[in-house]
């Protein structure tokens, strides 16, 4: 997919490999590069995910990075209901109803 | 183990080495002026000639909204609790609604004073480094402001799997037109704002500032005048969720600026502080990173920066928690979404999960006082999708957190969730504060070490330990005597 100058992108850089990380963290972090992603317009004519691209950011600054996606949305939500959660509200309104009479 | 350069050293250590003086440009303030050489410093000094008084804030946040926020009271909540308490027991719940601030939460008092304070200087942007309300707070204030704006926040694991509390913040952030870079887990998140510091020449609207904490003061003042207009009385007890320790602080500062004296009351009477209990957990996990359903307010922060307060982005932090609390309670991450569910439900407030920490601990606390005694729950935050209790259980149990009702006490940190059964298994349990006050020595011995110094036993150090520690210097003379 051909992505064109001045689409919303995001941006992906490895900020330090595993070897230039603190010497002061647990095996399941220091085994993992210190990665960074950002957002902001592509600067380069053309580009497709994966290349080394130019971005300018939302106050103005330029970034570079591996391009990593085109218009990044949002997708958290509200989730699935939880039933444990559901029981207890219930028995918290008979419970109040309990204490005031 | 790190990959050296000519130098010798990475390029992760040479740039952690300029710190210093990195900090001491991006927040216009020469700590050395306030240190003595050693483990001491002047606090009073700093808080005096670099901060606001409260009159100043509280005029700094009317320019842009903030403060004034409505104290509610819980009666119904109340009732449940007095259903459990004792004859004579149960004292009214009173709640400071931070959420009306314009960005949230409360942390719009301190953003608004630093970035009050960045414009001033003269800085084109401010930069906060936070994964939290914090940063929604900071940029709310620069977009008022007319201020660029840089949130780096810690994000995502190694998969590339974020918590959904975490990203709506970045969302919120990105809503006020900042600038957010995201990171994967790890401590160099400080090495990143260092560098952005450096090349942007930004403010470090840092929590820690004399500015920051000055912020909350007006939060502490409001809640006094409140409740006396409320009740014809001070509170006798406030409980804050503690994480940093800036919110603890700025609460009983600007409480004691209106006049209030708490402590040294009847029992369960004072500033009381509370904490998620996340033993066991590394914060520095990759893997363990997305295992806990808070990200702030939990004791992986509350403790450590209790007995090491300057572990924070500038080299004197004005959060001093143990100066101020007369109790440290935990609560186990199911007693919070309990009692998250019980204010939509029994109160009509649906209101963040990580702000209602102060209240789990709140509905225990007001079972021991009586009838005719006040309680109030100092804060509450947004919420909204990702940030709320549903989500977030729901994004527990799919990374292998078994959520269950039963008796809080069985939770164990990163492996399960326990919601109780009945309300009446809700409990605040107690932080030894003598030995968080010990530990905050051996630290500061430690320190002293590292810079080779010791502490004398007519020295300011001792006078100091004693005031950060709130115990007298002869119980400082004894503890450095046991270290040794």
């Amino acid at each position: 997919m051909s992505v064109m100058k001045g689409e919303w992108v995001q941006i992906h850089m490895v900020v330090l490999q595993p070897e230039e990380r603190s010497d002061r963290l647990p095996e399941e972090t220091s085994s993992v590069p210190l990665e960074m992603w950002a957002k902001g317009f592509l600067l380069n004519e053309e580009a497709r995910l994966g290349d080394s691209v130019e971005i300018e950011t939302e106050i103005g600054r330029r970034l570079q990075g591996s391009l990593s996606a085109v218009n990044p949305g949002y997708t958290h939500s509200f989730g699935a209901p939880i039933p444990e959660l559901l029981q207890a509200g219930r028995q918290l309104r008979s419970l109040l109803r309990e204490a005031k009479t | 183990m790190s990959r050296p350069t000519d130098s010798g050293q990475t390029k992760y250590q040479r740039l952690m080495q300029r710190k210093g003086e990195i900090i001491r440009k991006a927040v216009g303030i020469d700590y050395q002026q306030f240190e003595s050489g050693s483990v001491a410093f002047d606090y009073e000094e700093m808080m005096r000639s670099v901060g606001y008084s409260l009159d100043e804030i509280r005029s700094i946040q009317a320019e842009t909204g903030v403060g004034g926020t409505p104290l509610l009271e819980l009666k119904n909540v109340t009732a449940l609790a007095r259903r459990y308490a004792g004859p004579g027991k149960g004292a009214r719940v009173f709640l400071k609604d931070e959420a009306a601030n314009p960005s949230g939460s409360f942390k719009a008092r301190r953003a608004a004073v630093s970035v009050y304070h960045a414009q001033r200087l003269g800085f084109k942007g401010v930069i906060a480094a936070t994964s939290g309300n914090y940063g929604a707070a900071v940029a709310s204030q620069a977009a008022m402001r007319g201020l660029d704006c840089i949130v780096v926040q810690e994000c995502y694991d190694s998969r590339g799997v974020g918590q959904p509390e975490i990203v709506e913040k970045g969302r919120k952030c990105e809503a006020y037109g900042a600038e957010v870079l995201q990171l994967s887990v790890g401590p160099e998140l400080f090495y990143v704002f260092l560098q952005l510091l450096e090349e942007t020449g930004y403010f470090n609207a840092s929590l820690y500032t004399p500015f920051g904490i000055a912020g909350i003061e007006t939060l502490g003042a409001e809640l006094s005048e409140q409740m006396r207009e409320r009740t014809g009385a001070d509170p006798d007890a406030v409980v804050v969720t503690n994480a940093g320790g800036g919110n603890l602080t700025g609460t009983a500062r600007g409480m004691h600026k209106s006049g209030v004296e708490l402590g040294g009351g009847p029992e369960g009477s004072g500033l009381i502080a509370a904490s998620v209990n996340l033993e066991g957990l590394n914060m520095a996990g990759d893997r363990q990173f997305n295992r806990k359903s808070f990200t702030t307010g939990h004791t992986g922060f509350g403790i450590p920066f209790a007995v090491f307060p300057d572990r924070s982005d500038v080299p004197r932090s004005a959060g001093r928690p143990l100066r101020y609390m007369d109790r440290y309670v935990t609560v186990q991450q199911g007693e919070v979404f309990y009692m998250t569910e019980a204010l939509a439900r029994l109160e009509g407030l649906e209101r963040g999960p990580a702000g209602n920490i102060a209240l789990a601990a709140a509905f225990a606390l007001a079972q021991e006082m009586d009838r005719d005694q006040t309680l109030v729950v100092q804060e509450t935050e947004y919420t909204g999708a990702g940030k709320h209790v549903q989500p977030q259980l729901d994004f527990a149990r799919q990374n292998g957190i078994e959520i269950s009702l039963g008796d809080p006490r069985g939770e164990i940190a990163g492996e399960s969730i326990v919601l109780p059964e009945d309300p009446g298994l809700i409990t605040a349990r107690e932080l030894d504060l003598e030995q968080l006050s010990r530990s905050y020595v051996k630290r500061s011995q430690q320190l002293m070490k590292e810079q080779g110094k010791t502490a004398r036993n007519d020295s300011a150090d001792i006078r100091f330990l004693a005031a950060e520690t709130r115990r007298s210097e002869a119980w400082v003379r004894a503890a450095l005597k046991e270290l040794e």
